[in-house]
């Protein structure tokens, strides 16, 4: 039974339609990230689902009850904001408690919880100052203790790191992840930041032009990307493209003639033209090579580096670890490995899947289209 | 503008010196007045220092003038305007901005244009009103067909009368309106997460949040209603309800009644009457200019 139950939402402002008729189903306690670019509808969804926008078509249902007509207050959902939304003339304690006063609770249970959710965050020595004088990732931990004392069901967070410094981010990061496991709710979380969606995430949503584009665990969809839009969004540096036409099984050629091996397992007609991915971390390179690439310059990121070269008349990124040397100026022998050798439809922008379903399930929103 | 050049220092001192003494010295000329006996006041020239008989002279004004009461009646009449300025300019506004119907912009600019008809040019229909509170609804029964007869409610003569006519406000619900704009919409999204309703949310967040703009518009609201003439003019004509500055008048000496010059009480008068605003801008003055400025949290 899905805790969250979205069926055909549909969203528009004035004539533009920005969400799609989407389907999805969040299971009790289960962490869903939706990433995707800025404008492609998700922050509209996750607002859709905390009852600050209204739906124009469809259903959402929390717990088995539809709440498409329910005032914010009677979802059962706390909402952490982007820039916070601390209220300025009160305390931290005032803020935290706030929900418990509107709903009119005794002052000692006010007290009481107040005190044990900012014990929680590690707030309880700043109960007493005001928003105005916190750090931001102080402020960070009010607007989460701000959604915690209501005990929700469902915790809704709308890109809550992004106003954060890098090294902080990391940090609320973990501390998010903990509190999701420790609380026990249903957490969605809308990001635009991939680093963070893939850690976070039990299950990833990827969202497009106001569509889900896959729907997965993180390590899935960075493994089998569903559509083209997936493969160069997840992953960073993004997957390499290239157009290729299939000659047999398990055996492309790029435009310049040079074959390329995929898994043979894959179901495509032989003389179709696919569009052709490889990640940068996967490129071998070295003595294996079968074919050697200029390069323009290397980017060093300690860990490794990133080789900027060209080929097949586009641009083409490796990525090699530290213990590689890293051409100057020169060349590098690249070799594509089958197994990691991706194909796409270039007109649908569908992966090109293994057996039995020649067209990979796309998501439910796909399906309509 | 930071200037390092003392000889422009000297002349920016200079101008509002300058500047200073224009503003100040038909003060001074008051209060001097009001500090010597008839006929030293009529002398030409009129001395430049005060005389010796200050507190004889405001003593004799208050009592005479019967400045007591009358100032009580200016308290509640500017009391009652302002307060009841604030809270028609805060709800109303706190609708134009947070509240999408139809016909709002129609609204706001119908607020908006009665900046241009300030009490005096509407004098007249308002005076209608005032003597018959109910009129307005009897005409518009009566275009109805409706043989219904309303009781009537005369404004004349009560605090009513003073403070009504002059609540509503263009300015304040514009000051307002520009305030609300600068909230983040975030604020009242999150209300609305934490449970609380559009009132809730008016009283627990936006009123404390906008407590300066209130001092502000308080302050000038005090001030315009306290110097009120016309219109308590035209509706009081019982003295139990007259104002200071309607007694003003009384005291300032005119040939037409073939009084004797008495600048002096006059003088006295007119500081008596200005302390009262002058005390509340000063009190205010903090809040004040930071309502007007300032857009920190």
């Amino acid at each position: 039974m899905a805790d969250i139950t979205l069926s055909r939402v549909t969203k528009f402002y004035g004539r533009t339609q920005v969400v799609h008729g989407v389907d999805l189903e969040i299971a009790h306690g289960e962490f869903i990230v939706i990433l995707g670019p800025s404008g492609c509808g998700k922050s509209t969804l996750l607002r859709m689902i905390a009852g600050l926008e209204a739906i124009n078509a469809g259903s959402i249902s929390i717990a088995g009850r539809v709440v498409n007509d329910l005032e914010p207050r009677e979802r059962g959902c706390a909402m952490v904001f982007q820039n916070y939304a601390l209220y300025p003339h009160m305390t931290v304690g005032e803020n935290i408690g706030y929900s418990l006063k509107v709903a009119g609770r005794p002052r000692a249970e006010r007290v009481r919880r107040i005190e044990e959710v900012a014990r929680i965050v590690g707030l309880d020595e700043f109960l007493d100052r005001r928003p105005g004088q916190l750090s931001g990732g102080q402020r960070q931990r009010v607007a989460m203790a701000r959604a915690m004392i209501k005990e929700p069901q469902v915790f809704l967070f709308d890109e809550p790191l992004s106003n954060l410094d890098a090294k902080l981010r990391v940090q609320m990061r973990i501390e998010i992840r903990r509190l999701h496991q420790r609380l026990g709710g249903t957490s969605v979380f809308v990001t635009h930041d991939q680093i963070e969606a893939m850690t976070l995430a039990d299950r990833l949503v990827v969202m497009n032009a106001g569509r889900i584009e896959q729907l997965g665990s993180p390590r899935e969809i960075y493994r089998r990307p569903a559509t083209l839009f997936v493969a160069g969004f997840i992953g960073s540096p993004a997957m390499n493209i290239m157009t290729a036409q299939v000659i047999g099984p398990g055996q492309a050629v790029l435009e310049s003639g040079l074959l390329v091996g995929f898994d043979p397992a894959l179901e495509v007609a032989a003389g179709m033209t696919v569009a052709l991915g490889i990640r940068p971390e996967e490129v071998e390179t070295g003595a294996t090579g079968t074919t050697t690439i200029p390069i323009e310059f290397v980017e060093e990121l300690g860990a490794g580096h990133l080789a900027h070269g060209s080929f097949e008349g586009g641009d083409f990124v490796v990525s090699l670890p530290s213990g590689v040397e890293a051409p100057r100026g020169g060349r590098l022998a690249i070799h594509l490995p089958p197994a990691a050798v991706h194909l796409f439809d270039p007109v649908s922008g569908r992966r090109i899947g293994v057996g039995g379903a020649p067209r990979q399930a796309p998501s439910p929103a796909r399906a309509e289209a | 503008m930071v200037e390092r050049t003392p000889i422009l220092n000297i002349v920016t001192h200079l101008i509002l010196l300058a500047g200073l003494v224009m503003l100040l010295l038909p003060l001074w000329i008051v209060f001097v007045a009001s500090t010597h006996d008839f006929r030293t006041v009529n002398t030409v020239p009129m001395p430049l220092w005060p005389g010796r008989h200050l507190i004889e002279n405001y003593l004799f004004t208050w009592q005479q003038s019967d400045f007591g009461p009358k100032m009580l009646n200016s308290l509640v009449m500017a009391m009652g305007v302002t307060i009841g300025k604030i809270v028609i300019a805060a709800l109303s506004a706190y609708s134009i901005v947070y509240f999408r119907y139809r016909l709002r912009m129609v609204f706001f600019w119908l607020i908006f244009i009665t900046l241009m008809l300030p009490l005096e040019v509407r004098i007249v229909p308002t005076y209608a009103v005032a003597a018959n509170a109910l009129r307005p609804y009897q005409e518009i029964l009566n275009l109805l067909g409706l043989s219904l007869v309303l009781p009537e409610w005369s404004l004349l003569n009560s605090y009513a009368g003073l403070i009504l006519p002059l609540i509503a406000t263009a300015t304040g619900t514009f000051l307002y309106r520009q305030f609300f704009l600068t909230v983040p919409e975030e604020l009242a999204e999150a209300a609305k997460m934490d449970g609380s309703g559009p009132l809730r949310f008016f009283w627990d967040i936006l009123l404390p949040l906008s407590k300066t703009n209130m001092a502000a518009l308080a302050t000038i609201m005090f001030v315009y209603s306290w110097n009120q003439y016309l219109w308590p003019l035209l509706v009081v004509t019982d003295p139990s309800y007259g104002t200071a500055v309607m007694q003003l008048q009384r005291i300032v000496p005119g040939p037409l009644f073939g009084e004797p010059p008495r600048w002096h009480i006059a003088m006295a008068g007119t500081l008596i009457v200005m302390l009262p605003p002058l005390l509340v801008v000063i009190f205010m003055q903090r809040w004040f200019v930071r309502g007007l400025i300032s857009q920190d949290k």
